[in-house]
């Protein structure tokens, strides 16, 4: 079925919050009555129908021809259906999504992911600092669904993780994984300082890891089931995520200045 | 009743009567085949029978490594029951104290539906704390530490209230030697298909049994009908070439697994012929009153 598209005019004056441009908000709405829809983030008033050029089709699938890195809160609360953004997008695209697709091909700013309980996230460039996190106030991040970023992530990507998997395929910045409550966070290329600061439970693997902290605890090199079971699923997602959890790992217990039951994993 | 004669072999009007069970079923993989199967013949021995044993367990295929989760060769296993809480109980009784044990081991769901019984979700507590959870897209998995890594359990698996059980062969041939070739060769025969166990030691049972006895604390007792040393002296239901009778048990998934299991068994008997095999084959009822399921022998030929 034809997507729904809606193609960028040209980049817009002021950030915009496009929460409304969901599945389950369009659905049933006409064309004349989305292009109404407002979505100014000052006192000029702004409507779908002056920034974007609307392509009727399934409010199921939504497309974005041309992005950019202020349209915010691109797929929130996302229960279901596609949303694929051909270019950039701001801040928090699918915060608090429970199902359904969410594909950006360009990069992204902070807070991508946050808080999602469900589906999947794909970024094709870099996503900003706190992938995954929670908002300011909130006790957990992410707490299910995937989130695959191809480039590199900020800072602090994973935090407070309770559930789900992150892969991030490029570099991460400083502590990745910070206050993990639980789940799976994967970093491929460099990692910036002390991976895991504060985790509980929950696994980080780092293909390129730099200094192991210091409250974290050798339990020598192991060939776990669990990573062969995950290089399996994971390979559809990511070959470089299969293909590291495909190799004996040394599993680094921690953080012991928390609840030190999270493990960092590393290639032997 | 004029028998049906196909390839020289005697087949009876007759029909098997089965029961509805509960079934489910679980993949075992290990870091060899042998492994694998140890476990999984080790959780599935000692169920032949739901009467004595509290379940009925088998052995239903082998899953070469690159059709299972985590790559290594598997062992499907079938585990069958009369009811949810029964076959719960078992499932964990075993796994807990066949596989979890067994080196190497790791244990997957294999079977689809919305009913579902805990498996890893009861075991992990094992783990004293130290189990982990992990879960992937809709499936659910736990680690537990064991002393030569980890256990690696899916929380829960499926349950199927459709399952059949009883389905049977009775399978009669002029000796023991020839009778038993027969016999092998439908279970080899009958192994083929999905979704099927055959109970019994080798898929054979030799004590079929009858309803009711003599004694008041038997339930059941010799089917004497059947026994060839009591031909002259019971009501007998047995020719003057029969010497030997072997029957074929099979517990299946569902309802059309069984039937094809008997139409592969009978399948084999009747190419053997009754010169080295089978003179006659038929089929155990209880008159139609009690099992819902009835495979008619004449339905299921080649």
């Amino acid at each position: 079925m034809k997507p729904f598209a809606f193609v960028l005019r040209e980049e817009p004056e002021q950030r915009l919050d496009l929460a409304p441009l969901v599945p389950h908000l369009l659905n049933g709405k006409a064309a004349k009555d989305i292009a109404l829809i407002e979505l100014q983030t000052t006192r000029e008033r702004v409507t779908v129908g002056d920034i974007f050029k609307i392509r009727s089709g399934s409010t199921d699938a939504i497309y974005f021809e041309g992005g950019s890195e202020r349209f915010d809160n691109i797929g929130r609360e996302l229960k279901g259906g596609e949303i694929v953004v051909d270019g950039d997008c701001g801040k928090s695209p699918g915060r608090k999504m429970a199902a359904g697709s969410l594909i950006v091909s360009g990069s992204c700013g902070p807070y991508a992911g946050s808080a999602m309980s469900g589906g999947r996230l794909e970024i094709g460039g870099h996503a900003g600092s706190f992938l995954g996190a929670p908002a300011d106030g909130e006790m957990e991040g992410m707490t299910g669904g995937v989130i695959i970023v191809r480039g590199d992530a900020g800072d602090r990507a994973g935090d407070r993780l309770r559930r789900g998997t992150i892969v991030i395929e490029g570099s991460a910045g400083n502590y990745p994984g910070s206050r993990m409550i639980a789940g799976t966070l994967v970093v491929i290329k460099n990692c910036g300082a002390l991976p895991g600061y504060l985790m509980r439970r929950g696994t980080i693997a780092l293909a390129n890891p730099p200094d192991i902290p210091p409250t974290f605890i050798e339990c020598g090199i192991h060939e776990l089931v669990f990573a062969n079971l995950f290089a399996r699923l994971l390979s559809p997602e990511s070959r470089a995520a299969a293909k590291l959890f495909s190799r004996p790992l040394a599993r680094y217990a921690g953080d012991m200045a928390a609840l030190g039951k999270g493990e960092i994993l590393l290639p032997a | 009743m004029r028998p049906i004669k196909k390839n020289g072999v005697r087949i009876d009007d007759s029909f098997a009567e089965a029961f509805p069970m509960r079934g489910t079923a679980i993949l075992i993989t290990a870091p060899t085949r042998r492994w694998s199967r140890q476990a999984a013949t080790t959780m599935t021995g000692f169920a032949t029978s739901v009467i004595g044993c509290g379940c009925e367990a088998g052995i239903d295929c082998e899953r070469p490594s690159n059709s299972t989760p985590d790559g290594r060769p598997g062992v499907r296993v079938l585990i069958f029951a009369m009811s949810s809480d029964g076959l719960q109980a078992q499932l964990i009784n075993r796994a807990g104290q066949c596989v979890l044990t067994s080196p190497g081991s790791a244990c997957f769901a294999d079977l689809d539906g919305a009913d579902r019984l805990p498996i890893g979700n009861d075991l992990r507590y094992f783990g004293d704390g130290w189990q982990v959870s992990k879960k992937f897209g809709d499936r659910h998995f736990w680690r537990i530490p064991v002393m030569d890594g980890e256990f690696l359990c899916e929380a829960t698996t499926g349950l199927t209230k459709k399952a059949v059980g009883g389905g049977n062969l009775l399978i009669m041939g002029a000796n023991q030697e020839t009778t038993m070739r027969a016999a092998e060769q439908a279970v080899a025969a009958m192994n083929e298909v999905e979704d099927v166990i055959l109970p019994f030691p080798g898929g054979i049972v030799r004590s079929g049994s009858k309803v009711g006895s003599k004694y008041k604390t038997m339930m059941a007792s010799t089917n004497d009908a059947y026994c060839p040393t009591l031909r002259g002296a019971v009501a007998t239901s047995l020719d003057a070439d029969i010497g030997c009778v072997l029957e074929i048990v099979i517990d299946g998934l569902t309802e059309e697994s069984v039937g094809e299991a008997m139409r592969a068994g009978l399948a084999a008997i009747i190419k053997l012929g009754p010169e080295h095999g089978a003179v006659r084959v038929g089929a155990g009822n209880y008159g139609g009153k009690l099992g819902p399921f009835h495979y008619h022998l004449k339905d299921l030929l080649p």
